[in-house]
Protein backbone atom coordinates (compact mmCIF):
# COMPACT_ATOMS: atom_id res chain seq x y z
CA UNK A 1 0.00 0.00 0.00
CA UNK A 2 3.06 2.47 0.12
CA UNK A 3 3.18 3.62 -2.78
CA UNK A 4 5.67 6.61 -2.07
CA UNK A 5 6.59 7.70 -5.74
CA UNK A 6 2.35 8.45 -6.23
CA UNK A 7 1.08 9.33 -2.47
CA UNK A 8 3.04 11.66 -0.50
CA UNK A 9 -0.37 13.42 -0.03
CA UNK A 10 -0.93 11.66 2.94
CA UNK A 11 0.20 9.48 5.98
CA UNK A 12 1.48 6.48 5.33
CA UNK A 13 1.58 4.94 8.38
CA UNK A 14 -2.46 5.23 8.34
CA UNK A 15 -3.52 4.93 4.77
CA UNK A 16 -6.63 3.68 5.46
CA UNK A 17 -8.63 7.01 4.57
CA UNK A 18 -6.69 7.24 1.20
CA UNK A 19 -7.62 3.27 0.45
CA UNK A 20 -9.77 3.52 -2.56
CA UNK A 21 -7.03 5.38 -4.08
CA UNK A 22 -4.68 3.61 -2.95
CA UNK A 23 -6.22 0.58 -4.18
CA UNK A 24 -6.85 2.04 -7.66
CA UNK A 25 -3.10 2.49 -8.15
CA UNK A 26 -1.90 -1.00 -6.20
CA UNK A 27 -4.58 -2.99 -8.57
CA UNK A 28 -3.54 -1.17 -11.71
CA UNK A 29 -0.52 -2.39 -10.91
CA UNK A 30 -0.94 -5.76 -9.91
CA UNK A 31 -2.99 -6.00 -13.19
CA UNK A 32 0.23 -4.44 -15.74
CA UNK A 33 2.67 -7.09 -13.68
CA UNK A 34 0.53 -10.20 -14.40
CA UNK A 35 -0.31 -9.15 -17.57
CA UNK A 36 3.54 -8.59 -18.46
CA UNK A 37 3.80 -11.86 -17.94
CA UNK A 38 1.16 -13.20 -19.59
CA UNK A 39 -0.47 -14.87 -16.73
CA UNK A 40 -3.72 -12.95 -17.26
CA UNK A 41 -5.65 -12.03 -19.97
CA UNK A 42 -7.37 -8.32 -19.18
CA UNK A 43 -10.25 -9.50 -21.48
CA UNK A 44 -11.12 -12.53 -18.97
CA UNK A 45 -11.38 -9.75 -16.43
CA UNK A 46 -13.61 -7.96 -18.64
CA UNK A 47 -15.85 -10.98 -19.21
CA UNK A 48 -15.86 -11.94 -15.36
CA UNK A 49 -17.30 -8.54 -14.73
CA UNK A 50 -19.64 -8.51 -17.75
CA UNK A 51 -20.93 -11.78 -16.23
CA UNK A 52 -21.80 -10.71 -12.74
CA UNK A 53 -22.90 -6.74 -13.83
CA UNK A 54 -25.18 -8.21 -16.41
CA UNK A 55 -26.48 -12.60 -16.54
CA UNK A 56 -26.38 -13.31 -12.88
CA UNK A 57 -27.68 -11.62 -9.95
CA UNK A 58 -30.77 -12.09 -7.55
CA UNK A 59 -33.56 -12.38 -10.83
CA UNK A 60 -31.96 -15.92 -11.16
CA UNK A 61 -33.05 -16.21 -7.71
CA UNK A 62 -36.47 -14.71 -7.75
CA UNK A 63 -36.99 -17.22 -10.36
CA UNK A 64 -36.61 -20.05 -8.62
CA UNK A 65 -39.11 -18.79 -5.70
CA UNK A 66 -41.54 -18.08 -7.55
CA UNK A 67 -41.21 -21.92 -9.21
CA UNK A 68 -41.46 -22.59 -6.25
CA UNK A 69 -44.65 -20.97 -4.92
CA UNK A 70 -46.58 -21.77 -8.56
CA UNK A 71 -45.23 -25.28 -8.36
CA UNK A 72 -45.11 -27.69 -5.40
CA UNK A 73 -43.23 -30.28 -7.41
CA UNK A 74 -40.49 -28.08 -8.15
CA UNK A 75 -40.93 -26.85 -4.28
CA UNK A 76 -40.44 -30.52 -3.28
CA UNK A 77 -37.59 -31.38 -5.76
CA UNK A 78 -36.16 -28.07 -4.32
CA UNK A 79 -36.46 -29.48 -0.44
CA UNK A 80 -34.72 -32.36 -1.61
CA UNK A 81 -32.16 -31.96 -3.61
CA UNK A 82 -31.68 -27.77 -4.05
CA UNK A 83 -28.51 -28.26 -6.55
CA UNK A 84 -30.40 -30.23 -9.21
CA UNK A 85 -33.66 -28.34 -8.97
CA UNK A 86 -31.88 -24.93 -9.40
CA UNK A 87 -29.63 -26.27 -12.14
CA UNK A 88 -32.87 -27.41 -13.96
CA UNK A 89 -33.20 -23.65 -14.53
CA UNK A 90 -29.66 -22.78 -15.49
CA UNK A 91 -28.59 -21.73 -12.57
CA UNK A 92 -25.18 -23.53 -11.76
CA UNK A 93 -21.64 -23.49 -11.24
CA UNK A 94 -19.31 -20.69 -9.01
CA UNK A 95 -20.69 -20.20 -5.30
CA UNK A 96 -23.30 -22.34 -6.27
CA UNK A 97 -21.80 -25.44 -6.55
CA UNK A 98 -24.04 -26.75 -3.15
CA UNK A 99 -27.12 -25.71 -2.59
CA UNK A 100 -29.85 -25.38 -0.04
CA UNK A 101 -32.90 -23.74 -0.06
CA UNK A 102 -34.70 -23.34 3.40
CA UNK A 103 -38.47 -22.45 3.51
CA UNK A 104 -39.49 -19.44 5.50
CA UNK A 105 -43.16 -20.66 7.83
CA UNK A 106 -45.61 -18.78 9.64
CA UNK A 107 -43.16 -20.28 12.62
CA UNK A 108 -40.00 -20.00 11.62
CA UNK A 109 -37.69 -17.20 9.81
CA UNK A 110 -34.72 -18.02 8.24
CA UNK A 111 -31.46 -15.65 8.03
CA UNK A 112 -28.60 -16.81 6.28
CA UNK A 113 -25.09 -15.31 7.07
CA UNK A 114 -21.35 -16.16 6.81
CA UNK A 115 -19.46 -15.43 9.91
CA UNK A 116 -16.45 -16.43 8.86
CA UNK A 117 -15.71 -14.80 5.46
CA UNK A 118 -18.39 -13.55 2.53
CA UNK A 119 -20.04 -17.25 1.38
CA UNK A 120 -22.78 -16.26 -0.34
CA UNK A 121 -24.88 -18.15 -3.57
CA UNK A 122 -23.42 -16.36 -6.36
CA UNK A 123 -25.29 -18.36 -8.86
CA UNK A 124 -29.11 -17.40 -8.01
CA UNK A 125 -28.02 -14.03 -6.07
CA UNK A 126 -24.88 -12.37 -7.55
CA UNK A 127 -22.56 -10.98 -6.37
CA UNK A 128 -22.97 -10.05 -2.65
CA UNK A 129 -24.07 -6.67 -1.21
CA UNK A 130 -21.16 -4.47 0.80
CA UNK A 131 -22.90 -4.92 4.13
CA UNK A 132 -23.33 -9.30 3.59
CA UNK A 133 -19.06 -8.91 3.72
CA UNK A 134 -18.79 -6.74 6.74
CA UNK A 135 -18.33 -7.01 10.06
CA UNK A 136 -21.75 -5.33 11.63
CA UNK A 137 -23.78 -8.12 9.91
CA UNK A 138 -21.29 -10.78 9.89
CA UNK A 139 -20.90 -10.28 13.51
CA UNK A 140 -24.57 -9.71 15.02
CA UNK A 141 -26.71 -12.10 12.67
CA UNK A 142 -25.63 -15.37 14.78
CA UNK A 143 -26.06 -13.21 18.27
CA UNK A 144 -29.14 -10.20 17.41
CA UNK A 145 -31.16 -11.42 14.43
CA UNK A 146 -34.57 -9.36 15.20
CA UNK A 147 -31.93 -5.83 15.97
CA UNK A 148 -30.20 -6.55 12.63
CA UNK A 149 -33.78 -7.03 11.13
CA UNK A 150 -35.34 -3.67 12.58
CA UNK A 151 -32.01 -2.11 10.71
CA UNK A 152 -33.63 -3.23 7.21
CA UNK A 153 -37.27 -2.49 8.83
CA UNK A 154 -38.19 -5.96 9.69
CA UNK A 155 -40.12 -6.89 12.80
CA UNK A 156 -41.14 -10.45 13.17
CA UNK A 157 -44.15 -10.97 15.40
CA UNK A 158 -42.82 -11.81 18.67
CA UNK A 159 -43.14 -15.87 19.13
CA UNK A 160 -41.88 -16.42 15.34
CA UNK A 161 -38.69 -18.78 15.67
CA UNK A 162 -35.54 -17.51 13.75
CA UNK A 163 -33.11 -20.12 12.57
CA UNK A 164 -29.51 -17.97 11.34
CA UNK A 165 -27.33 -20.23 8.66
CA UNK A 166 -23.76 -19.68 9.47
CA UNK A 167 -22.45 -20.97 6.04
CA UNK A 168 -19.51 -22.36 7.64
CA UNK A 169 -18.95 -25.09 4.76
CA UNK A 170 -19.68 -25.38 1.31
CA UNK A 171 -23.65 -25.75 1.15
CA UNK A 172 -24.70 -22.41 -0.42
CA UNK A 173 -28.24 -21.36 1.24
CA UNK A 174 -31.51 -19.46 -0.46
CA UNK A 175 -34.00 -18.32 1.67
CA UNK A 176 -37.80 -19.34 0.34
CA UNK A 177 -39.73 -16.58 1.51
CA UNK A 178 -43.12 -16.99 2.12
CA UNK A 179 -45.25 -16.12 -0.48
CA UNK A 180 -47.69 -12.81 -0.27
CA UNK A 181 -51.25 -12.74 0.92
CA UNK A 182 -53.39 -12.24 -2.14
CA UNK A 183 -51.01 -13.40 -4.93
CA UNK A 184 -52.98 -16.06 -6.07
CA UNK A 185 -53.72 -14.81 -9.62
CA UNK A 186 -50.36 -14.31 -10.20
CA UNK A 187 -48.22 -15.50 -12.93
CA UNK A 188 -44.27 -16.67 -12.43
CA UNK A 189 -42.96 -13.39 -13.86
CA UNK A 190 -45.17 -11.35 -11.53
CA UNK A 191 -44.35 -13.15 -8.49
CA UNK A 192 -40.95 -13.34 -9.10
CA UNK A 193 -41.12 -9.20 -9.06
CA UNK A 194 -42.37 -9.50 -5.30
CA UNK A 195 -39.10 -11.34 -4.69
CA UNK A 196 -36.19 -9.09 -3.56
CA UNK A 197 -32.56 -10.23 -2.78
CA UNK A 198 -32.86 -9.25 0.87
CA UNK A 199 -35.96 -11.66 0.83
CA UNK A 200 -33.56 -14.73 -0.37
CA UNK A 201 -30.89 -13.78 2.05
CA UNK A 202 -33.74 -13.07 4.97
CA UNK A 203 -33.31 -9.37 5.75
CA UNK A 204 -36.87 -8.84 4.26
CA UNK A 205 -39.80 -10.86 3.51
CA UNK A 206 -41.20 -10.97 -0.12
CA UNK A 207 -43.70 -8.67 -1.35
CA UNK A 208 -42.19 -5.41 0.38
CA UNK A 209 -40.52 -2.73 -1.17
CA UNK A 210 -37.04 -3.44 -1.24
CA UNK B 1 -7.32 -19.54 13.75
CA UNK B 2 -8.51 -16.89 15.62
CA UNK B 3 -8.28 -14.62 13.67
CA UNK B 4 -10.58 -11.26 12.94
CA UNK B 5 -12.09 -12.87 10.32
CA UNK B 6 -13.92 -14.67 12.82
CA UNK B 7 -16.51 -12.31 13.78
CA UNK B 8 -20.03 -14.16 14.72
CA UNK B 9 -20.85 -12.72 18.47
CA UNK B 10 -18.38 -9.75 18.67
CA UNK B 11 -20.07 -6.30 19.18
CA UNK B 12 -18.96 -2.53 18.28
CA UNK B 13 -18.82 -2.19 14.90
CA UNK B 14 -22.59 -0.17 14.66
CA UNK B 15 -25.71 -0.50 12.59
CA UNK B 16 -25.63 -2.55 9.34
CA UNK B 17 -26.33 0.37 7.33
CA UNK B 18 -27.68 -1.79 4.01
CA UNK B 19 -27.43 0.93 0.88
CA UNK B 20 -30.23 1.23 -1.25
CA UNK B 21 -29.82 0.20 -4.64
CA UNK B 22 -26.33 -0.59 -3.67
CA UNK B 23 -24.42 -1.26 -7.54
CA UNK B 24 -22.16 -4.40 -7.47
CA UNK B 25 -18.87 -2.47 -7.73
CA UNK B 26 -18.24 0.90 -5.96
CA UNK B 27 -14.97 1.46 -7.67
CA UNK B 28 -13.45 0.36 -11.11
CA UNK B 29 -10.54 -1.36 -9.22
CA UNK B 30 -13.09 -4.03 -7.50
CA UNK B 31 -14.13 -5.11 -10.78
CA UNK B 32 -10.33 -5.38 -11.46
CA UNK B 33 -9.44 -6.95 -8.14
CA UNK B 34 -12.51 -9.51 -8.91
CA UNK B 35 -11.52 -10.26 -12.36
CA UNK B 36 -7.90 -10.74 -11.53
CA UNK B 37 -8.55 -12.78 -8.10
CA UNK B 38 -10.98 -15.14 -9.84
CA UNK B 39 -8.11 -15.56 -13.09
CA UNK B 40 -5.23 -16.08 -10.65
CA UNK B 41 -7.53 -18.82 -9.04
CA UNK B 42 -7.29 -20.67 -12.21
CA UNK B 43 -3.76 -21.16 -11.92
CA UNK B 44 -4.39 -24.22 -10.13
CA UNK B 45 -1.46 -22.96 -7.75
CA UNK B 46 -3.46 -23.04 -4.43
CA UNK B 47 -6.50 -24.16 -3.54
CA UNK B 48 -9.75 -21.79 -1.90
CA UNK B 49 -8.76 -22.84 1.30
CA UNK B 50 -5.41 -21.71 0.95
CA UNK B 51 -6.83 -18.23 -0.28
CA UNK B 52 -9.55 -17.98 2.63
CA UNK B 53 -6.43 -18.58 4.94
CA UNK B 54 -4.50 -16.11 3.10
CA UNK B 55 -7.10 -13.67 3.84
CA UNK B 56 -7.75 -14.15 7.66
CA UNK B 57 -3.90 -13.78 8.36
CA UNK B 58 -4.19 -9.94 7.50
CA UNK B 59 -3.34 -8.17 10.13
CA UNK B 60 -6.23 -7.43 12.38
CA UNK B 61 -6.31 -3.99 12.41
CA UNK B 62 -6.04 -3.94 8.64
CA UNK B 63 -8.59 -6.22 8.10
CA UNK B 64 -10.86 -4.78 9.92
CA UNK B 65 -10.86 -1.21 8.24
CA UNK B 66 -10.46 -2.76 4.89
CA UNK B 67 -13.65 -3.15 2.41
CA UNK B 68 -13.98 -7.00 1.23
CA UNK B 69 -11.85 -6.32 -2.58
CA UNK B 70 -9.49 -5.08 -0.77
CA UNK B 71 -8.95 -7.95 1.45
CA UNK B 72 -9.13 -9.97 -1.94
CA UNK B 73 -6.28 -8.14 -3.18
CA UNK B 74 -3.85 -7.68 -0.46
CA UNK B 75 -4.13 -12.02 0.44
CA UNK B 76 -3.92 -11.85 -3.10
CA UNK B 77 -0.94 -10.34 -3.37
CA UNK B 78 0.25 -12.92 -0.69
CA UNK B 79 -0.38 -15.94 -2.58
CA UNK B 80 1.78 -14.89 -5.70
CA UNK B 81 4.49 -14.56 -4.15
CA UNK B 82 3.99 -17.37 -2.02
CA UNK B 83 3.41 -19.62 -5.41
CA UNK B 84 5.83 -17.94 -7.23
CA UNK B 85 3.95 -15.61 -9.47
CA UNK B 86 4.50 -12.22 -8.52
CA UNK B 87 6.93 -10.29 -5.90
CA UNK B 88 5.61 -7.49 -3.84
CA UNK B 89 8.26 -5.25 -5.13
CA UNK B 90 7.13 -6.35 -8.77
CA UNK B 91 3.65 -4.88 -7.59
CA UNK B 92 5.17 -1.86 -5.91
CA UNK B 93 6.44 -0.93 -8.89
CA UNK B 94 4.18 -2.06 -11.18
CA UNK B 95 7.11 -3.44 -13.80
CA UNK B 96 7.79 -7.41 -14.14
CA UNK B 97 11.13 -7.87 -12.62
CA UNK B 98 11.04 -12.00 -12.71
CA UNK B 99 10.20 -14.57 -14.96
CA UNK B 100 7.35 -16.27 -12.76
CA UNK B 101 6.43 -19.68 -12.30
CA UNK B 102 4.28 -22.05 -14.62
CA UNK B 103 0.45 -21.97 -14.01
CA UNK B 104 -1.57 -24.91 -14.73
CA UNK B 105 -3.96 -22.97 -16.77
CA UNK B 106 -4.42 -19.20 -17.81
CA UNK B 107 -7.57 -18.06 -17.90
CA UNK B 108 -8.66 -16.48 -21.37
CA UNK B 109 -12.00 -14.43 -22.06
CA UNK B 110 -13.33 -17.08 -24.13
CA UNK B 111 -13.19 -19.79 -21.50
CA UNK B 112 -15.10 -17.89 -18.67
CA UNK B 113 -18.32 -18.63 -19.45
CA UNK B 114 -17.64 -22.35 -18.66
CA UNK B 115 -15.37 -22.03 -15.93
CA UNK B 116 -17.85 -19.94 -14.05
CA UNK B 117 -20.43 -22.26 -14.88
CA UNK B 118 -18.60 -25.33 -14.02
CA UNK B 119 -17.30 -23.62 -10.53
CA UNK B 120 -15.26 -25.79 -8.25
CA UNK B 121 -17.88 -28.62 -6.70
CA UNK B 122 -15.73 -29.64 -3.39
CA UNK B 123 -17.71 -32.72 -2.70
CA UNK B 124 -15.52 -36.08 -2.58
CA UNK B 125 -16.85 -39.65 -1.85
CA UNK B 126 -15.48 -41.23 1.41
CA UNK B 127 -15.37 -45.14 2.20
CA UNK B 128 -16.73 -44.67 5.65
CA UNK B 129 -20.19 -44.08 6.88
CA UNK B 130 -21.34 -41.50 8.71
CA UNK B 131 -20.50 -41.38 12.49
CA UNK B 132 -23.41 -39.43 13.57
CA UNK B 133 -27.03 -39.30 12.15
CA UNK B 134 -30.14 -36.58 12.08
CA UNK B 135 -31.11 -36.37 15.60
CA UNK B 136 -27.81 -37.42 17.11
CA UNK B 137 -26.79 -34.78 20.09
CA UNK B 138 -22.95 -33.98 19.53
CA UNK B 139 -20.75 -31.83 21.23
CA UNK B 140 -18.13 -29.26 19.12
CA UNK B 141 -14.60 -29.86 19.90
CA UNK B 142 -12.49 -26.98 22.14
CA UNK B 143 -9.61 -26.61 19.58
CA UNK B 144 -7.60 -22.79 19.02
CA UNK B 145 -5.49 -23.83 16.08
CA UNK B 146 -3.09 -21.43 14.59
CA UNK B 147 -4.02 -22.97 11.34
CA UNK B 148 -7.47 -22.53 9.62
CA UNK B 149 -10.79 -23.77 10.41
CA UNK B 150 -14.10 -23.87 10.11
CA UNK B 151 -15.80 -24.22 13.22
CA UNK B 152 -16.07 -20.65 14.58
CA UNK B 153 -14.94 -19.55 17.96
CA UNK B 154 -18.39 -19.08 19.00
CA UNK B 155 -19.52 -22.54 18.21
CA UNK B 156 -16.36 -24.63 20.23
CA UNK B 157 -17.49 -26.71 22.98
CA UNK B 158 -21.14 -26.15 22.35
CA UNK B 159 -23.79 -28.74 22.78
CA UNK B 160 -26.21 -29.47 19.87
CA UNK B 161 -28.44 -31.68 17.25
CA UNK B 162 -27.51 -33.11 14.33
CA UNK B 163 -30.10 -31.68 11.72
CA UNK B 164 -29.06 -33.40 8.25
CA UNK B 165 -25.96 -35.51 7.10
CA UNK B 166 -24.86 -33.07 3.95
CA UNK B 167 -22.83 -35.49 1.95
CA UNK B 168 -18.62 -35.88 2.49
CA UNK B 169 -16.86 -32.68 1.49
CA UNK B 170 -12.99 -31.19 1.12
CA UNK B 171 -11.79 -30.69 4.79
CA UNK B 172 -10.44 -27.48 4.76
CA UNK B 173 -8.54 -27.30 7.76
CA UNK B 174 -5.76 -30.05 5.94
CA UNK B 175 -6.26 -28.33 2.58
CA UNK B 176 -5.63 -24.99 3.33
CA UNK B 177 -2.10 -26.31 3.83
CA UNK B 178 -1.34 -28.60 1.41
CA UNK B 179 -1.85 -31.62 3.57
CA UNK B 180 -4.53 -33.30 0.99
CA UNK B 181 -8.53 -33.10 0.72
CA UNK B 182 -9.16 -35.86 2.88
CA UNK B 183 -12.04 -35.57 2.47
CA UNK B 184 -15.13 -35.79 5.47
CA UNK B 185 -18.77 -35.74 6.14
CA UNK B 186 -20.27 -32.95 6.95
CA UNK B 187 -23.53 -32.47 9.25
CA UNK B 188 -25.83 -29.45 10.07
CA UNK B 189 -25.76 -28.81 13.41
CA UNK B 190 -28.69 -26.65 15.49
CA UNK B 191 -28.15 -25.29 18.68
CA UNK B 192 -30.06 -23.11 20.42
CA UNK B 193 -28.80 -19.54 21.27
CA UNK B 194 -29.06 -19.92 25.34
CA UNK B 195 -26.19 -22.70 24.49
CA UNK B 196 -24.12 -20.57 22.98
CA UNK B 197 -24.71 -16.95 24.41
CA UNK B 198 -26.16 -18.05 27.58
CA UNK B 199 -27.93 -15.57 29.59
CA UNK B 200 -30.07 -13.21 27.93
CA UNK B 201 -29.90 -14.99 24.49
CA UNK B 202 -33.07 -14.97 22.71
CA UNK B 203 -35.26 -17.70 22.99
CA UNK B 204 -37.04 -17.83 20.04
CA UNK B 205 -33.43 -18.09 18.05
CA UNK B 206 -31.51 -21.12 16.84
CA UNK B 207 -28.50 -21.20 15.05
CA UNK B 208 -26.69 -23.88 12.71
CA UNK B 209 -23.44 -24.34 11.66
CA UNK B 210 -21.87 -26.78 8.56
CA UNK B 211 -19.52 -29.08 10.70
CA UNK B 212 -16.90 -31.34 9.46
CA UNK B 213 -16.90 -34.57 11.16
CA UNK B 214 -13.77 -33.72 13.11
CA UNK B 215 -15.78 -31.25 14.66
CA UNK B 216 -18.00 -33.14 16.57
CA UNK B 217 -18.01 -35.54 19.23
CA UNK B 218 -21.20 -37.73 20.72
CA UNK B 219 -22.67 -36.47 23.92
Amino acid sequence: MHDHDHHQDHDHDHHHDNRYSDMQARVRALETVLSEKGLIDPGAIDAIVETYETKIGPRNGAHVVAKAWSDPDFADWLKRDATAAIGSLGYTGRQGEHMRAVFNTPDTHNLVVCTLCSCYPWSVLGLPPVWYKAPAYRSRAVIDPRGVLAEFGVTLPEGKRIRVWDSTAELRYLVIPERPEGTEGLGEEELADLVSRDAMIGTAVAGAAS
Amino acid sequence: MNGPHDLGGQMGFGPVAPEKDEPYFHAEWEKRALGITLSCGAFGAWTIDESRHARENIPPADYLAASYYEIWARALEVLLERHGFATRAEVDVGVKQNEPAVPKRILKADMVPGVLARGGPCDRPVEAQPVFKPGDRVRTRNFNPETHTRLPRYARAKTGVVEAVQGSYVFPDDNAHGKGENPQWVYTVVFDAGEIWGEGADPTLTVSIDAWESYLERV
